[in-house]
């Protein structure tokens, strides 16, 4: 178990969760880092502001891999843009493709995605594209160079679980890159079962933000993670579709 | 008119046009160790922000990392 590590872009890391630190207070990010026992934390590009002098990255250990994403982009050049830009902020070459045309469900556009994501792996960045789950999609992506899949499980914030389920199985039997489900894990539970499935990590945000206890969430995360790739590197045990199996011997009962 | 994230910046008659993006900032709170500039679509790096020279009816963006998924 020491040696299963997850690989992006040649990067090796301990830690199978990864996590955001959108909609929640600067002051308790240190603390889910620290509980989430997170090595990639998810960050967003914006305008920046002459008015607070706090800024993330104050809070978010040295140690840890930043993970920008594109959110904002409508289209391919609008991600290629934000993407340069983070890389400009001077935290590495990691990039999370997120380009959204609908508003409402706020589904990505797998289209410009794969675009974007042959520009910036041709310009040296490690590619995570957030997609929705399509083997055919999926495929385009790794030969765009993307150093990872990573499929929706159900619309971003809604903490739904694995609505996406069936296609994700498929894109995780199929496809030789990671696979990290991301956006719509709602419970440690859904965590656990993505894992079990054979993810090879799970990114989640807003289960934590609107949680009672955001640390003690992040820590209940972990556990599931760990718990779910645990289950999965074991093999799991048969299902029977009928009858039953005892699990006691069945000789020596205490009757003649 | 020279706009920075979409603000003109000479509305109140200062000029910035021939000014270069370092004595911008400097006039600015912006912490320049966790800014990116871009100007017209193409960024400036750190290093340029003393030579890159304003000019009317530029465009820059100034951004930061902010929390996000």
């Amino acid at each position: 178990m020491e040696n299963d590590k997850l690989v992006l872009g040649g990067h090796e890391f301990n830690s199978r969760f990864i996590l955001g630190s959108g909609k929640y207070s600067l002051k308790l990010i240190e603390a889910a880092v620290q509980y989430a026992g997170a090595e990639i934390i998810t960050c967003a590009v914006r305008r920046a502001n002459t008015k607070e002098h706090e800024n993330i990255l104050d809070y978010i250990p040295k140690s840890a891999t930043l993970l920008p994403n594109t959110s904002g982009a409508r289209n391919a050049d609008e991600a290629v843009r934000i993407a340069r830009l983070a890389r400009e902020l001077g935290c590495g070459d990691f990039v999370k493709i997120e380009i959204m045309r609908d508003s409402k469900y706020l589904l990505p556009d797998n289209y410009e995605t794969i675009k974007a994501t042959e520009i910036l792996a041709k310009e040296g960045f490690v590619v995570l594209p957030y997609m929705h789950a399509d083997l055919n999609v999926a495929r385009d992506l790794v030969n765009a160079g993307a150093a990872a899949v990573m499929p929706l499980a159900a619309p971003i914030g809604s903490n739904r679980g694995l609505s996406a389920k069936d296609f994700i199985q498929i894109l995780i039997d199929e496809i030789e890159l990671p696979i990290i489900v991301d956006a719509g894990i709602g419970k440690p539970s859904q965590a656990c079962e993505a894992m079990e499935m054979g993810a090879a990590a799970v990114m989640a945000n807003t289960a934590l933000a609107t949680a009672g206890d955001l640390p003690r969430m992040a820590a209940a995360f972990k556990s599931a993670i760990e718990a779910g790739r645990n289950a999965y590197l074991s093999g799991m045990g048969r299902v029977l579709v009928r009858g039953a199996a005892a699990s006691d011997p069945l000789t020596g009962f205490l009757r003649d | 008119m020279i706009k920075v994230n979409g603000i003109d910046i000479e509305a109140d008659g200062t000029i910035f046009a021939g000014k270069s993006v370092a004595e911008y900032l400097s006039t600015t709170n912006y912490d320049c160790k966790r800014i990116a500039v871009e100007r017209n679509g193409d960024i400036v790096p750190k290093a340029k922000y003393g030579e890159t020279l304003l000019a009317e009816g530029d465009s820059l963006e100034v951004v930061s990392f902010v929390g996000g998924g």
